[in-house]
C-alpha cells in the first residue's frame, strides 16, 4: 500500500473520545473552524452539494485527507499559450501542471484506471487535466474516456479542468456525461492584465495575440462559468498568483467568479524556474512567498470560498494529494498486469468507514473549539503549526520522513488547514542532512510549532534553536483537536511570559524543487 | 505547396491534426506528419494555415 493510508491503518488507529452533541454552526461570514476550501460538512452547505463534494479530494479540504484522485493524460493538445507553461519540458521528477511522463489513448487510460482502482481503495475521482487542455481539439479524447469510464466504473466521480476558451461549446456534453466538477483556470478578469499572461490564443480558426486574445479568453471564460453554474455543475476556479502582474487583481477575480456562482477559488503560487523554459522562468519572474500567498488568500476570505490544499499536481498524478504514485502505473507495467474485473468492495468498505467517522469528527472538532473559545478568549493571536502527516487527519508521520508539512492556523476561532509546504529532496544540490534540515526550516519558518509522530534529538535541537517547537506528544492523534489543545497550553504559557509570540516571519514556497538534471 | 512538421520540435500533442481541414495530418512513428499531396496550406479555406496557427511549438512550417 505504500504511503497511502490503508484501511488497516485508519481502522487501527483508535476511536474518537468523547464526541460532543452536535457540530457548531459555521459563522456567518468567512471561515470559522475548518470551513476553508469547503471542508465543513453539511452544516454550511446545501445537502446536494455536500453529497457531490464530500469524497472529492480537490473540492473538499476534509476529503483530501481521506480520498485519492487520479489524472489521466489523454489530452495533450492545447489552444492557448500561457507564460508560465512550456510543454516541451518534461522531467519525471518534476511536479507541476502541464507535465506528464506518458500520454495515453482513451483505451490505455481505462486500463490504467482499472489497475489503479484495484490497488487504491481511496480512489474516488478521475480527472482529465491535460497535459494540454481537456477541451482543446474538440475534447475528443476527454469525452471518449469519460464515456467508457461511466459504463465501467459508475462510482468514480468525473472531473475535468480547462482554460475555458472552448468551454461554452462543450457545456451540453459535459452535462450529458455527468461530469459534475469542472475547474477553470482564470488568472484575470481584465484583458489589460491578461495580455501579460497569455501571448496568444487559437480561436475561431485564428491565432489571436495581445489585448484581443485576452479579451476573447476572458469573455469565453465568464460565459462558460455562467453556463456551467446555471446547470448546477460545480465549478472550481484556479488562479495562478503572479507577483506584480495579477496578485492584487486576484481579489477582483475572486469577486467576479463568486458573482457567477463559482463554488471554490483556488489561488496557487506561480511555479517559475529558468530550467522549465517558460517565459516567466526565463525572464526571472518570481513566485510569491508563503506569507504573500496567505495574505492574499486571507484578503479574499468572505468572497468565493478558498481552496488552500491544492498540490498543483501533474496531469498524470495518482494517489492522495500529497503524493504521486504515477510511476507505479506506467503503460508498460499496466500492459504486463492481468486484466482485472472492476471490483471495489474495499473502496466501498473504506467509504462506509469514513462516512461513519465523519459525524463524530465534526462533533469532536467543535467540542475542542468551544473549549478553546471559552478558556482562551479572543485576546491571543492565532499561530501557525506545521504537521507531519500521512493522511487521515492524523499526526502520523516521522519528522525526517515528511515530504511535505501541512500548515494549520489555530487561534481562538478554531483550527483550520491553511496550506502545505513541500520539503522533498529530489534533485537538490546538496544531499547531506544539514541541507535537508535547512530546507525544512526555511519552509516552515513562519510556524510556532511542528507536530510529528516522532523526531530525532538533533533536528529537535535545531528546530528549538530556530524558535520552532517540535511536538511529539500528540503522536497519532487527530490534527485539529491536538492543535487546539496545544493552543490552549500556548496561550497559558504566553500569559505567563514563558514563550514569545512568533510574528512577522515568512517562509519559502518550494515549487522548483523537482527540477535540474533529467535522468 | 505544402507545410511540413519539424519532428525535432514536435511535442506530439496532436493539436494540428484536429484543426487540419484536409485531414492531411497523421501520427506516424512518434510524431505527426503532413501529407504533402493533400495539404493545401489552407489556401481558400482560412486566412492562415491552421496547423501553424495552433502549434504550441511553432514547428509547422512551409516545406
Amino acid at each position: 500500500m505504500g504511503n497511502v493510508i490503508s484501511l488497516d491503518s485508519i481502522l487501527g488507529l483508535g476511536e474518537l473520545k468523547a464526541p460532543a452533541d452536535a457540530p457548531a454552526a459555521a459563522e456567518a461570514t468567512g471561515c470559522s473552524s475548518s470551513s476553508c476550501g469547503s471542508s465543513d460538512g453539511p452544516a454550511d452547505m446545501d445537502p446536494a452539494v455536500w453529497e457531490k463534494v464530500k469524497n472529492h479530494p480537490c473540492y473538499s479540504e476534509e476529503a483530501h485527507h481521506y480520498f485519492a484522485r487520479m489524472h489521466v493524460a489523454v489530452a495533450p493538445a492545447c489552444n492557448i499559450q500561457c507564460n508560465y507553461c512550456n510543454r516541451k519540458y518534461d522531467c519525471s521528477n518534476e511536479s507541476r501542471p502541464g507535465v506528464v511522463s506518458e500520454k495515453l489513448t482513451p483505451d490505455q487510460a481505462i486500463r490504467k484506471i482499472m489497475a489503479v482502482s484495484a490497488e487504491i481503495p481511496q480512489l474516488s475521482v478521475i480527472g482529465i487535466a491535460g497535459p494540454g487542455d481537456s477541451l482543446a481539439a474538440g475534447g475528443k479524447n476527454t469525452f471518449k474516456t469519460f464515456e467508457m469510464l461511466q459504463k465501467k466504473a459508475p462510482d468514480l466521480k468525473l472531473c475535468l479542468s480547462t482554460n475555458g476558451l472552448a468551454l461554452p461549446d462543450h457545456v451540453d456534453t459535459i452535462a450529458q456525461y455527468n461530469i459534475d466538477h469542472v475547474t477553470i483556470t482564470i488568472n484575470m478578469v481584465d484583458p489589460e492584465v491578461g495580455q501579460h499572461i497569455y501571448p496568444w490564443i487559437f480561436h475561431d480558426h485564428k491565432r489571436w495575440t495581445g489585448l484581443d486574445a485576452a479579451k476573447i479568453l476572458h469573455e469565453r471564460q465568464m460565459l462558460g462559468l455562467e453556463m456551467l453554474t446555471s446547470r448546477g455543475i460545480l465549478v472550481k476556479v484556479n488562479s495562478v498568483m503572479i507577483p506584480g502582474i495579477n496578485d492584487e487583481h486576484l481579489m477582483d477575480v475572486n469577486k467576479a467568479v463568486k458573482a457567477r456562482g463559482a463554488f471554490l477559488h483556488n489561488i496557487m503560487p506561480l511555479i517559475s524556474d529558468p530550467a522549465h523554459g517558460t517565459h516567466f522562468g526565463l525572464t526571472g519572474q518570481r513566485g510569491p512567498t508563503a506569507q504573500e500567498l496567505k495574505v492574499l488568500q486571507d484578503q479574499c476570505e468572505g468572497g468565493a470560498k478558498l481552496m488552500r490544499h491544492c498540490r498543483q499536481c501533474r496531469a498524470d498524478a495518482v494517489g492522495l494529494l500529497g503524493e504521486d504514485r504515477g510511476s507505479e502505473f506506467t503503460i508498460d507495467r499496466i500492459d504486463a498486469m492481468e486484466e482485472v474485473d472492476y471490483d471495489r468492495e474495499a473502496a466501498r468498505t473504506y467509504r462506509e468507514h469514513v462516512e461513519a467517522d465523519r459525524a463524530e469528527r465534526h462533533a469532536s472538532k467543535a467540542a475542542a473549539q468551544a473549549d478553546v473559545a471559552e478558556t482562551v478568549g479572543t485576546a491571543v493571536d492565532p499561530i501557525l503549526i506545521a504537521v507531519a502527516t500521512k493522511g487521515g487527519e492524523r499526526i502520523n508521520e516521522h519528522f525526517g520522513h515528511a515530504k511535505e508539512f501541512q500548515i494549520y492556523e489555530v487561534g481562538p476561532k478554531g483550527a483550520k488547514f491553511v496550506g502545505h509546504r513541500r520539503v522533498d529532496q529530489y534533485c537538490e544540490g546538496g544531499s547531506g542532512d544539514e541541507d535537508a534540515l535547512d530546507t525544512v526550516l526555511s519552509a516552515i519558518n513562519d510556524c510556532t510549532a511542528v507536530f510529528v509522530a516522532k523526531v530525532g534529538g538533533c533536528p529537535s535541537k535545531k528546530l528549538q534553536a530556530a524558535g520552532i517547537e517540535p511536538v511529539d506528544r500528540f503522536a497519532f492523534e487527530y490534527i485539529e483537536e491536538s492543535a487546539l489543545t496545544y493552543f490552549k497550553d500556548y496561550a497559558e504559557r504566553l500569559g505567563q511570559g514563558a514563550v514569545n509570540a512568533r510574528a512577522g516571519q515568512d517562509a519559502v514556497i518550494r515549487t522548483g524543487a523537482f527540477t535540474a538534471k533529467r535522468a | 505547396m505544402a507545410y511540413k512538421i519539424k519532428a525535432s520540435d514536435c511535442t506530439a500533442c496532436g493539436a494540428c491534426e484536429a484543426e487540419c481541414p484536409n485531414n492531411a495530418i497523421s501520427f506516424k512513428k512518434g510524431t505527426y506528419v503532413i501529407d504533402p499531396a493533400t495539404c493545401t496550406e489552407c489556401k481558400g479555406q482560412f486566412a492562415n494555415p491552421q496547423c501553424a496557427s495552433v502549434c504550441p511549438a511553432d514547428c509547422c512550417v512551409p516545406a
